[in-house]
């Protein structure tokens, strides 16, 4: 399979001098070709693998310091997947990931061990992720003890208590038990150990999903002021497309373990050139009903197919409103498109063609 | 369709003075705290708030599924087509259940029956309450496949719901939901689950069939934008109460409530051009077992006054549409729950030009 292994990254390094909006200098994570695949193993004694899920499948892009790459793409897509590849909490089967310089796969764990430091990860579920025995201020001081970043017991606590506040916690809650926080408060929580050992990237995967809308907003906005103050890059997973365009730099959009179009955010959400985040934004319904009246939809047919085995030719041609026979026998490779944009689609052109979905009113 | 037993000018659902409470281990909750709205043949009716505001549990309550205990109905009325739904019997209630109000829920794998094929799921009502015989539920069960999208309907009547996937699932309890032709169908965060391509198919889905058939629709959720597009009136629930209730267009357009505002607020939009803050809420919701004196939203909100402190607002026309630009969409006004609605609707109108 040469599929979805187009050099063309989130932000192809080498168009990089004739764009205006994207970072200079160097990326702090720069991924190349990554591939995950899960086999799939029967038999009792001797375990024959049978299928192969190729939940990450050559994917690349790169992110700098400071700034926010989103990932998004429908369940299943494998953006979990592809982030823990890049915090090394799953090994890749193939594929590079470069790291601040250094290059993470084929590293044995001690080797690994001063770089964790650098990552941390903020999940979905502000309850299921934090340790119901463990007191708040322990959860959040965890990494302080793991990574050996704490002095004194004093100097300990007084990071502990730092912490809480510049999560927007008192101090005088570090006593409590997880049990005796609201969703948001929790998720304060999970920010507060993700930024402890004083990381240089966060991955947060789904981290305000859960979350009402107002207190999503509030933890929006504490994200980016923590990465205003640190300088924080965050690799931020989420389903909701209108809170990845909000947080997000650059965007790229995953189906089926492959990245099918990668932008800044504002060209992606203004001119969708890829048939399949051109339906995405066109699903999702405004809290303007005028605007809805008048918007014609992109309703995709059918369900995701599924990734043990994907159609062949373009993975999306099955749903895709626009395909040709051409699409189910080659598989595109992302091409850039335009300035900051990439897509991989064989019949996706530059701006002229593609409106936006989602005109404004 | 049969005619009700009501002109179609008497709303088909009337909610009167509704209030459900809960006896919990820290104390009592008033989950719905006297709700009252109404549902109007074959319109969309949206209930929108953040969790634990009371949404599900006033759907429970139409359909007299409140767990009991601890769940108590302790006033109200529930009138359904002329009749008090809170006065029947069980047994009377479950015939409603089957072939007057359909309801769907967000977990279809939890309210399907895993050990049933979806067959036998779609004809059992068929059977009780339509009287079919077992071949012409068979049928009917095939074309409520076919009417909610799923090919080769034929088939799949022997699958067993874990063979589905989530949207199809989804799909299968609309048919089963519909299968009585209901005056009325719930979905409470029917799509909430699901991703974003599939919950536009259900929700097109879902309209487009309910318009068919002339089937009301009560649409829960907590997605602004899903009410925008598919709802003609909807109410806003804080706290147990309706705080602000009227078409898509004058809630959306020129929300009077401090709360819809802040909601509206909260929310990133792809329909205006990216900012670079949000201007959440402050604060959170109020523990519902120790709800705050006057306004229930008070502690979060930016125009209160002492008054909110002492009294408890009512949902009303303040006349604050008069102000508005719009012209009126409906007869009724809007109705909202905060003694400074004229204030704040005034001051979102200076903040606009
Ligand atoms: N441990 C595992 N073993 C086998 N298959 C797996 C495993 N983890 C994930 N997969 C499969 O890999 C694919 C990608 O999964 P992944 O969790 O990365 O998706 P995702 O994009 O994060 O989806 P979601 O939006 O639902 O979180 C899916 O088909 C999933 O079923
Ligand atoms: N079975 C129950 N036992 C105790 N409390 C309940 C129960 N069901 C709901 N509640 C409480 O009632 C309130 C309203 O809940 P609900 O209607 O489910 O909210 P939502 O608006 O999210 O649907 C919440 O405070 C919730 O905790
Ligand atoms: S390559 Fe063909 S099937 Fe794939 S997205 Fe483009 S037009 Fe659609
Ligand atoms: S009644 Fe008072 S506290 Fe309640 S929403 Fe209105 S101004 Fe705010
Ligand atoms: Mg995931
Ligand atoms: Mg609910």
């Amino acid at each position: 399979m040469t599929a979805g292994t187009g050099t063309a990254s989130a932000s192809a390094t080498q168009e990089r001098t004739d764009t205006s909006s994207a970072p200079t200098g160097t990326p702090l994570l720069s991924v190349r070709n990554l591939s995950v695949h899960f086999p799939l193993k029967r038999g009792f004694i001797v375990q024959r693998e049978v299928a192969r899920v190729r939940a990450v499948e050559g994917i690349s892009f790169d992110i700098y310091p400071g700034e926010t790459l989103g990932l998004v793409g429908e369940s299943g897509s494998g953006k979990t997947t592809a982030a823990k590849a890049v915090i090394q909490l799953r090994k890749p089967d193939s594929g590079s990931i470069m790291f601040d310089g250094q290059e993470l796969l084929g590293m044995s764990n001690s080797e690994l061990r001063p770089i964790r430091r650098k990552m941390g990860m903020v999940f979905q579920d502000p309850y299921g992720s934090l340790n119901p025995r463990m007191r708040a201020g322990d959860i959040v001081g965890e990494p302080l003890k793991v990574h050996g970043l704490a002095e004194s017991g004093d100097d300990y606590r007084t990071q502990v208590s730092a912490l809480l506040t510049t999560v927007g916690l008192s101090p005088g809650m570090a006593e409590r038990y997880p049990n005796e926080f609201s969703g948001g408060q929790r998720q304060r929580l999970g920010v507060a150990r993700a930024i402890a050992a004083k990381p240089s990237l966060l991955v947060l995967d789904e981290a305000v999903s859960a979350l009402d809308v107002s207190i999503q907003a509030q933890i929006l906005n504490l994200l980016q002021d923590l990465q205003d103050q640190y300088n924080l890059a965050y690799l931020f997973i989420a389903h909701d497309l209108s809170v990845v365009r909000h947080i997000s730099d650059r965007v790229a959009v995953m189906y089926l373990g492959r990245i099918v179009e990668t932008a800044d955010s504002k060209d992606l959400y203004e001119n969708p050139l890829h048939p399949y985040t051109q339906a995405l934004l066109s699903a999702i319904p405004t809290p303007n009903p005028r605007l809805e009246q008048s918007r014609t939809r992109i309703i995709l047919q059918g369900d995701l197919p599924s990734p043990m085995a994907p159609p062949s030719g373009c993975h999306f041609h099955t749903r895709c409103p626009i395909a040709t026979e051409a699409c189910s026998l080659t598989d595109p490779d992302l091409r850039q498109l335009a300035p900051n944009q990439a897509a991989a689609c064989l019949l996706a052109t530059g701006y002229d063609a593609a409106p936006s979905p989602v005109s404004r009113v | 369709m049969t005619a009700g037993s009501t002109s179609k000018s008497t709303p088909l659902l009337q909610v009167r003075n509704l209030r459900t409470s809960f006896n919990t281990p820290d104390g009592k909750i008033t989950a719905v705290a006297g709700v009252t709205f109404d549902i109007h043949h074959g319109e969309t009716l949206g209930l929108v708030g953040e969790s634990g505001c009371g949404k599900s549990v006033t759907a429970l309550s139409i359909m007299q599924l409140v767990p009991n205990p601890p769940g108590v109905i302790e006033q109200g009325e529930v009138m359904f087509d002329g009749t008090d739904l809170l006065k029947l019997s069980n047994k009377e209630m479950q015939a409603v259940r089957g072939s007057g109000i359909g309801m769907i829920f967000q977990e279809p794998m939890s309210s399907l029956n895993p050990v049933l094929s979806i067959g036998r799921q779609i004809t059992e009502p068929l059977e009780v309450h339509l009287e079919l015989g077992k071949a012409a539920a068979l049928d009917r069960a095939a074309e409520l496949l076919n009417m909610v999208g799923i090919a080769d309907s034929r088939q799949r009547l022997d699958d067993y719901p874990h063979q589905l996937s989530g949207g199809q699932r989804q799909r299968v309890m609309i048919a089963i939901a519909l299968s009585c032709e209901p005056k009325l169908l719930i979905a409470d965060e029917a799509t909430t689950a699901l991703d974003v391509t599939i919950q536009a198919q259900i929700l097109e889905l879902m309209k487009n069939l309910t318009s068919q058939l002339g089937t009301a629709l009560l649409i829960i959720t907590h997605n602004l934008g899903i009410i925008a597009r598919y709802a003609d009136r909807l109410n806003v629930m804080y706290a147990g109460k309706i705080r602000e209730s009227g078409t898509a267009e004058q809630v959306y357009l020129n929300p009077a409530h401090p709360y819809t505002i802040g909601l509206l607020n909260s929310v990133p939009r792809l329909d205006r051009p990216a900012t670079d803050r949000l201007d959440p809420i402050p604060g959170e919701i109020p523990d519902p077992s120790d709800l705050p004196t006057g306004c229930a939203f008070r502690p979060r909100c930016r125009w209160a006054t002492t008054q909110c402190e002492i009294d408890e607002p009512s949902l009303e026309a303040t006349g604050v549409q008069n102000g508005r630009t719009d012209a009126q969409p409906a007869n009724a006004p809007a109705l909202v729950a905060c003694f400074e609605a004229n204030a704040v609707a005034t001051s979102i109108e200076m903040a606009r030009t």
